[in-house]
């Protein structure tokens, strides 16, 4: 498989003090860097997942990726092209490569539009006049498997699994490459979760997208998805092939994660539970040394002073431990 | 004999829309018992929210309850002027949503916010503002004086959460309803806000209404679980009756349905095959029948009742009636 998508070492900041403010307040450097370090590959055709703490930068991370976000260092490479020296026409023909489907799906329709509309609103945006939106909404509709009398219906008369399939014939609507989705499922029941999980996964082989998935449900990933990163303060402690990952994480926060999946049935749960001490840090106050060492109920001598090597197991499986778990 | 904190009985919930009556909610009974925790699942639609919102006299202007009751510490709430709804909501009757900015006020600080709910307490503000600094305290907010002048956006998701939990568990509620607390946060913090929830329900006694999609969270937290399907109650018993002897069609599919059920991993997931009925053309029978893969004729003419199936585990089905 050819990659997609490739990222090295990026960085993205928010600003957290008005220049005035900080300047009053005499801080020196008044932003949070929400991604850091962040390197990944996504093959054409393949899972990306993206797990990690509530608040590590998932959603960051992707806005950066669909140019939504400017990097502040690092680099987006695209099917070969650098998304971080693009013009902005250049980003305008990119980012139509890359489409979105957001966890409220209902939320981020708009209301006066009718379904028809919502779905062939991005040829409007794109400017492709030449096409026959009533037929493109027909087969768009036909793809994500709604009927096509659909179309003259509004947001709101949509069942909360209809209006996730409308959000995803939007998001292939401009045959993207790569389809983005923060929390493509919460708030569904397992069946029409099943649905829709069932559908992307039959869009990536039919039309051969890539997908980059960001979820906190830890049973889905482990289900679909080729190659999982786990997020905490912004960098990314642990990523894999993701069966390697579940069956062996290494990052002692990604078996934090892992093992803290309630499920009631004791035979399939992931791991014996360990809990973590203390509270997440702030981004404005980075630990020293290991960023986890706070928390890590196995941390050790140099964990609080000496940032952690970055080691490489079979597989690819990359994480930042100065003692990594599960070591043969 | 052990009381109630909350009894639903016969309740109904129509929405006005332009293709006519959607039926919501049809003749819901439900018994919360004192100190107990309830958990509501279903398919998505199924009238989760509905329910709540009922309860707490916020439905959308279109609904309307043509028939029930919902007896909370011996009163009707829906016999209650909204005046004296409003004082018990927030004080003996309390709700968390899944977004907890949506119930705090992003330009006040968490102090401030915290000291304000108290209005109604005639104490003084130092007594107010050290009660607040024992609840932020309790749901383990580490430095709680601090963070007293701290607004919500600078505080992370699960933290944010926790500071929605206190606010609402403040007053010493009697009922607790949570509608989908923990969706929005990482399962670290998820175990967390649930062993809190827990500690805290057998601390201050109270009941929790809890709703969520999680099965494996219902399974850790509640007592007693409620199954709903279209509008109805399908089915309702101990947590362990429903997990380990589902009994409806329905429950036995939902609980298949579930990733984290199916231990080798597989791409494609299983789902129920079919849709809900119309909630505006509800045909007689069982509401379940078009997607139950052991109907029977009678399924088509009758409507089942909730009948008790084993000891503390009910079922409206054909199937296990006869
Ligand atoms: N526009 C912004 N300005 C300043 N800080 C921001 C902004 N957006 C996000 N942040 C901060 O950046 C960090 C990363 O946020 P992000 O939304 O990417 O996290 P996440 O991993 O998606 O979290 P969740 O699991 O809760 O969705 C957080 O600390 C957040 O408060
Ligand atoms: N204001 C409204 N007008 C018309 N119909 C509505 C309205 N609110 C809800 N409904 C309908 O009532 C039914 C029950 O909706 P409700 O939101 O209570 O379901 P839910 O179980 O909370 O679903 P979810 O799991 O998606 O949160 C659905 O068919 C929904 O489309
Ligand atoms: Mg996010
Ligand atoms: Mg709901």
């Amino acid at each position: 498989m050819s990659k997609l998508l490739s990222i090295k070492n990026l960085r993205v900041r928010f600003r957290t003090k008005s220049p005035l403010q900080a300047m009053l307040q005499k801080i020196d450097d008044p932003y949070i860097d929400a991604v850091r370090q962040v390197s990944l590959d996504i093959k054409q055709g393949e899972t990306f997942t993206l797990v990690g703490e509530s608040g590590s930068g998932k959603s960051t991370l992707a806005l950066a990726v669909a140019g939504l976000l400017n990097a502040a260092e690092g680099q987006i490479k695209f099917m070969n092209e650098d998304v971080t020296s693009m013009t902005s026409s250049q980003i305008m023909a990119y980012r139509k490569k890359i489409s979105f489907i957001w966890q409220n799906s209902i939320g981020s329709l708009s209301p006066r539009m009718s379904v028809g509309s919502l779905i062939t609103e991005g040829y409007k945006i794109h400017n492709l006049k030449d096409r026959d939106l009533k037929m493109e909404a027909d087969r768009l509709l036909k793809l994500v498997g709604l009927p096509t009398n659909i179309k003259e219906r509004y947001a709101h008369e949509l069942s909360g699994g209809q209006a996730r399939r409308v959000g995803v014939a939007r998001a292939i609507a401009l045959d993207p490459k790569l389809i983005i989705a923060d929390e493509p499922t919460a708030g569904l029941d397992v069946s029409v979760q099943g649905e829709i999980l069932n559908l992307l996964n039959k869009l990536k082989d039919d039309l051969g997208v890539s997908l980059f998935v960001i979820t906190h449900n830890l049973n889905i990933v482990r289900h679909i998805s080729d190659r999982t990163a786990v997020m905490y303060l912004g960098r990314f402690v642990e990523q894999g092939q993701t069966d390697d990952i579940f069956a062996k994480p290494r990052h002692p926060y990604t078996l934090a994660l892992l093992s803290a999946n309630l499920t009631p049935y004791p035979e399939a749960s992931l791991k014996n539970r360990i809990e973590l001490k203390g509270e997440v840090p702030s981004l404005m106050n980075r630990p020293n040394g290991c960023e986890f060492h706070t928390r890590c109920p196995f941390s050790s001598k140099h964990c609080d002073n000496e940032f952690p090597p970055i080691h490489t197991f079979d597989r690819e499986q990359i994480l930042t431990c100065h003692y990594p778990l599960n070591k043969n | 004999m052990s009381e109630n904190v909350l009894r639903i009985r016969d309740l109904s919930v129509n929405y006005q829309t332009d293709r006519g009556v959607l039926k919501a909610i049809r003749h819901v009974n439900l018994d919360i018992p004192k100190g107990s925790i309830v958990g509501v699942v279903g398919e998505s639609g199924c009238g989760k929210s509905t329910l709540i919102t009922s309860i707490i006299r916020q439905l959308d202007d279109n609904a309307d309850i043509p028939n029930g009751s919902i007896e909370f510490e011996k009163q009707d709430l829906l016999k209650l002027s909204l005046d004296k709804m409003r004082n018990i909501s927030g004080t003996k009757l309390s709700i968390v949503f899944q977004d907890p900015m949506s119930t705090l006020n992003p330009v006040l600080s968490i102090g401030r916010q915290m000291i304000d709910i108290q209005y109604r307490d005639k104490i003084s503000k130092k007594r107010k503002k050290q009660r607040s600094i024992d609840m932020l305290t309790k749901v383990g907010i580490p430095d709680p004086r601090n963070q007293l002048n701290q607004y919500p956006y600078e505080l992370s998701g699960g933290m944010q959460q926790r500071v929605s939990i206190a606010m609402a568990l403040q007053a010493g509620p009697s009922l607790l309803i949570a509608d989908e607390p923990t969706t929005a946060l990482d399962t670290t913090l998820e175990v967390q806000i649930l062993k809190l929830l827990k500690d805290l329900q057998e601390e201050m006694g109270c009941s929790i209404l809890f709703v969520s999609h999680h099965l494996g969270v219902i399974a850790e937290l509640c007592d007693h679980v409620v199954v709903m399907y279209a509008g109805e109650i399908v089915e309702h018993g101990s947590t362990y009756e429903i997990f380990n002897n589902p009994a409806h069609p329905y429950t036995v599919k939902l609980l298949e349905c579930d990733p984290a059920s199916i231990s080798k991993k597989q791409r494609l997931l299983p789902t129920i095959p079919g849709e809900i009925p119309d909630l505006i053309n509800l045909s007689g029978g069982c509401i379940f029948k078009n997607r139950c893969d052991q109907s029977i004729d009678r399924c088509d003419k009758h409507t089942p009742l909730l009948n008790e199936f084993n000891k503390n585990h009910f079922v409206s089905c054909h199937l296990i009636e006869s």
